[in-house]
């Protein structure tokens, strides 16, 4: 009997996590819908008042009707595109510029400090100068989806610039190569899990910078949906709005987080910044 | 016209270095690391230099792979000089220093992609080097699933990939457990003898600068000097037991006592530091 222990011991093993990862799932779902139906139940019986808190059916059926004979699909798709193009834009152009600093030691020690300023800025007051410049259009509201992600992923790429093994450079300078090609072959790759590791923040950061931009001007959007909503006192649409920015955002999360793995195959290594 | 030039080739010396010193200045001190050396290397020849901690091998090292300017001196591959122009010799350092995110593949060719050798030609030649070497099976396994052995295996396949005549290897089994290192060894005679390269060798390790070379040069503690040169002349090839063979045991001991006084100075000098 004794030999057959650790097989049993093996599988008392799988059997506990598989009834930890079932129970994980099962308390996960369960409270969030028992928050909706408590939600629901609660303003029906009057304990929220539901013309604050209106309730999950309402949201549902308010929705539809947004959906139907507003413009809350045209509303989702420019916030959504807003969003991108200014996390595209923020992100590209901010890891270029943090990548940057490895080409001069003085360019590099220079910036890093401005970089620091310019991250401690509440970028958000700069909404109304942006909004000034670049009109009430949708390039105001991409604007500001870059002024909040460019420099945290420039300071993201920054640091991944600053800890490039210095052997590895030697080295393939040892073979030759020319700075584009250490550049290209060691500096960028190295820097990668940085750069990557500032997307998750950055998508969010992308949609307030976008919803922030439509607050305060514009003609379209989830955000100017929720302020006209909030302006004429019905609660029930400012609600459909907050529902549909947290689906948005779960969806680019997920979507980012995808992004991240394909970006990271075959580049992590062991100094890449701390693990997710 | 082809022979005659072979023929001049054989007792060529593939490498001069001549009287190369390196004074380094840091906080207005100025450090002498290397006084002036001159070394000779015929080429095909497995040459050790060895030595105390500090002693400057390291930096000689630099100088010839031209990543550092030596303060005097001149240093010539096949008569022309190559000072200040990296890419002129394979160099493989102690630390293994393969791309994490490479595959031991595109490790291995990395020096010929940066020359822009086609991609195809490097692979097909880098594969039978890994399959004669050791390492068929891994090529497309990543550096950090291999032990340390095979990495340095990797890492010295590459640097004899790159082709060039002379090969720099700065203790490149430094890191290595014993046994490992006896294995590396061996390997490292049979890549040798294949392929025919000129090797400069550092070490701190007596017995595998015996067993490896052909000379060795014995450096002083800083400001490093050529303390002694001395031919190896057992008999290739050489098995693993040479190493308790009576040629070997007083090469070890003269060794020892050369070594023994730099040890004692370097030591002096890192207390006083």
């Amino acid at each position: 009997m004794s030999g057959l222990d650790s097989i049993a011991v093996a599988d008392d093993d799988a059997i506990a996590e598989q009834r930890i990862r079932r129970c994980s799932a099962v308390w996960g779902w369960g409270i969030g819908l028992g928050i909706v139906v408590g939600w629901e139940i609660f303003t029906r019986l009057k304990i929220i008042d539901p013309y604050f808190f209106s309730s999950p059916m309402t949201i549902v059926s308010t929705f539809y009707v947004a959906a139907t004979q507003g413009t809350l699909y045209l509303d989702i798709g420019y916030t959504s595109a807003a969003t991108i193009v200014g996390f595209l834009i923020g992100v590209t152009s901010g890891a270029l510029l943090g990548l940057s600093t490895w080409w001069s030691q003085i360019y590099g020690r220079v910036s890093e400090p401005y970089l620091v300023t310019f991250n401690a800025i509440p970028k958000l007051a700069l909404a109304p100068i942006l909004i000034i410049i670049f009109g009430i259009g949708f390039e105001s509201k991409v604007a500001l989806a870059v002024a909040l992600t460019i420099v945290p992923a420039a300071m993201a790429a920054c640091g991944g610039v600053k800890s490039v093994d210095k052997d590895l450079e030697t080295l393939l300078f040892s073979l030759g190569a020319r700075r584009f090609q250490v550049f290209a072959k060691v500096v960028v790759p190295w820097a990668m899990p940085w750069i990557v590791s500032s997307l998750r923040v950055n998508i969010g950061l992308a949609l307030a910078g976008a919803i922030v931009g439509e607050f305060i001007a514009s003609r379209f959007g989830v955000g100017r949906m929720i302020l006209y909503a909030g302006q004429i006192m019905d609660i029930n649409l400012v609600w459909v709005g907050v529902v549909v920015l947290s689906i948005l955002a779960l969806v680019m999360y997920a979507a980012v987080t995808t992004a991240e793995r394909y970006l990271l195959k075959g580049m992590l290594h062991g100094s890449q910044p701390s693990a997710h | 016209m082809a022979m005659t030039k072979t023929a001049e080739t054989v007792e060529a010396r593939k490498l001069d270095v001549r009287t190369v010193s390196k004074i380094f200045s840091r906080d207005g001190r100025t450090v002498r690391a290397l006084d002036p050396v001159s070394l000779t290397i015929r080429e095909g020849r497995l040459i050790s230099l060895i030595g105390p901690s500090g002693c400057g091998k390291s930096t000689l090292f630099n100088i010839i792979a031209g990543l550092l300017r030596p303060t005097t001196g001149d240093v010539l591959a096949d008569g022309k000089s190559i000072v200040g122009r990296p890419g002129y010799v394979g160099y493989m350092l102690q630390k293994s220093l393969l791309l994490p995110w490479r595959t031991i593949m595109d490790n291995i060719i990395l020096a010929s992609e940066i020359r822009g050798v086609p991609k195809r030609d490097s692979m097909a030649r880098a594969q039978t080097l890994i399959e004669r070497y050791g390492l068929g099976g891994f090529e497309q396994h990543y550096p950090h699933e291999l032990s340390g052995g095979m990495r340095q295996r990797t890492s010295l396949l590459r640097t004899m990939l790159y082709d060039r005549d002379v090969v720099l290897l700065d203790e490149p089994f430094g890191a290595l457990d014993a046994q490992t290192r006896l294995l590396m060894q061996s390997w490292l005679l049979q890549v040798w003898s294949d392929l025919g390269k000129t090797i400069l060798f550092v070490t701190h390790d007596i017995d595998e600068a015996i067993y490896l070379s052909d000379e060795i040069y014995v450096f002083t503690a800083r400001p490093g000097r050529i303390k002694a040169h001395i031919e190896v002349t057992l008999s290739r090839p050489r098995e693993q037991d040479a190493v308790t063979s009576a040629p070997f045991m007083d090469l070890k001991r003269q060794l020892l006592g050369l070594l023994n006084d730099e040890a004692r100075i370097a030591e002096q000098q890192g207390s006083l530091q």
